[in-house]
């Protein structure tokens, strides 16, 4: 399973053709204690770089942008309950979504985890 | 960014690990390590540090020397009454324009101390001072002094239930004092202060005036004590809006009377008619007589949704009726919580509303305010 990340703080967990969505702990500490997640409907359709759900901190409104195009297949039903998941476990159990990704070849202008480090680093 | 103005306690906040952003013009903290849920929360429950050295402190005295005159000067200009002022004692009022718009709020005391009795000691908005500065300077009459303290006093504030017992430490006599009240002392044989029992969280506590040169050292004393964490401008505006209690620019601004944004409390009766002469006492009668003017309001929305400054509001027809001026989530009050302004029929607490949150109706009510209980201490 390889993991790349977006210059907006998305990562994506590749796995075959799904991808799991979710922002990077950097990102996480940046907003904040997250307050609520707003989850896209099951099914709908992403095109890489759109609004695929809100993350709010105490502070303010953010979206998350879907890394890749493709089709919503799951999405993480415990953060509406739970969204300080997504501080304790931006990259683990904090995940927003699973997608079917519709051209994996998107895939290849995203940063992996040593340049996504080394971004964070010059931010 | 090196053009941003810094509080003495700047180096200090920065050191605490502090993210700073720009507020006012100057270098804040907006929030510390600790983030802003648990800075709200230990302010609730323990005791919260705020470092409010970027509001503006100033004096008002008349050269004749009685507060009379003092008084009188500054009742033009704000809707409180200033007059019945007893030594020591605080009030919260606005400088209102000629058209009833309410240019800054600010805190207004008379002080307490002996051989100074006769002064008005102010403090008001960071954003708006040198405006409020340049007002007081403009209208008040030939006679007056107006003393600005910014270059010699910072502000700091000591809020939460542990408050009192941590200040108490450092004097007694602060223990004594009731809400909106103060009193000038030393809090260690060499650091004189201002202390009023009042503040902007809605909690117990001090705000405590003192020498730019004296404020690291108190702040470190109070840092001492285990129930004290500094907290940054994040949590103070999630407890204010907890609290009910405006923030000028977003919930009050030039657009808005007093009576409009529910302020009609800080207005003392005999002040109500326009006879009381002050600036914008016209607009202020007639809003109270004009039951048609739009009000500021609690809104509760359902779910977990924030709704921020700026939402639309609607009536469950889908008519607008007004809009969010300060939206988010309430640590204390465990859900989101906001205020805003409605036409004057929808005011009732209770009633339904929706608010358009990216493009989505949902689901809230007016509600009363405070979302959270204040605790005053009123002796």
């Amino acid at each position: 399973m390889s993991v790349k990340y977006t210059e907006d703080h998305e990562w994506i967990k590749v796995d075959g053709d799904i991808g799991i969505v979710g922002i990077s702990p950097y990102a996480a500490k940046a907003l904040g204690d997250v307050v609520y997640v707003e989850l896209p409907e099951i099914g709908r359709e992403v095109a890489k770089g759109d609004e695929a759900a809100v993350v709010e901190s105490v502070k303010a409104a953010s979206e998350v942008y879907a890394p890749v195009g493709g089709e919503v297949t799951e999405v993480n039903e415990k953060l509406e309950d739970a969204p300080e998941t997504v501080n304790a476990s931006a990259d683990g159990d904090g995940w927003f979504l699973k997608m079917k990704i519709a051209d994996a070849s998107e895939l290849d202008a995203l940063m992996d985890e040593a340049a996504y480090k080394t971004y964070c680093d010059g931010l | 960014m090196s053009d941003l103005l810094k509080t003495k306690l700047h180096s200090k906040h920065v050191a605490l690990g502090a993210k700073m952003v720009p507020f006012a013009g100057y270098d804040m903290p907006v929030q510390y390590p600790m983030g802003v849920m648990k800075e709200h929360v230990h302010t609730r429950e323990k005791a919260g540090l705020f470092d409010v050295s970027h509001m503006g402190q100033c004096f008002i005295f008349a050269d004749d020397g009685t507060f009379e005159t003092a008084a009188k000067a500054l009742e033009k200009l704000v809707p409180a009454d200033i007059q019945s002022l007893q030594p020591g004692q605080q009030r919260y009022s606005q400088f209102l324009n000629d058209e009833g718009g309410i240019l800054d709020d600010l805190m207004i005391s008379r002080l307490g101390f002996e051989g100074h009795t006769h002064k008005l000691y102010l403090v008001v908005n960071a954003g708006c001072k040198s405006d409020d500065f340049m007002h007081l300077a403009t209208y008040m009459p030939p006679g007056i002094t107006i003393d600005v303290a910014d270059d010699t006093l910072s502000l700091i504030a000591l809020q939460g239930p542990k408050a009192v017992d941590v200040l108490s430490q450092l004097n007694p006599a602060v223990k004594d004092l009731t809400f909106m009240t103060s009193i000038d002392l030393p809090l260690t044989p060499t650091i004189w202060c201002h202390v009023s029992r009042s503040g902007y969280t809605g909690e117990d506590g001090y705000e405590i005036s003192v020498k730019h040169d004296d404020v690291e050292e108190l702040t470190e004393l109070l840092l001492k004590y285990d129930d004290v964490e500094m907290i940054g401008l994040g949590a103070r505006d999630s407890l204010r809006l907890e609290a009910g209690l405006c923030l000028y620019g977003h919930d009050i601004d030039k657009n808005v009377s007093p009576i409009e944004a529910g302020l009609f409390w800080s207005i003392q009766k005999h002040r109500r008619s326009a006879e009381a002469g002050y600036k914008g006492a016209a607009r202020v009668a007639a809003d109270i007589a004009d039951k048609s003017t739009k009000r500021l309001v609690g809104i509760q929305p359902e779910g977990r949704a924030p709704a921020r400054e700026h939402t639309e509001i609607q009536d469950m027809d889908g008519n607008t009726i007004g809009e969010i001026t300060s939206g988010g989530f309430g640590p204390t009050a465990g859900a989101p919580v906001a205020m805003g302004y409605v036409a004057r029929k929808f005011t009732k607490a209770g009633t339904p509303v929706q608010l358009i949150v990216r493009g989505k109706p949902r689901a809230a009510t007016v509600a009363k305010m405070p979302f959270a209980p204040h605790n005053y201490f009123r002796g």
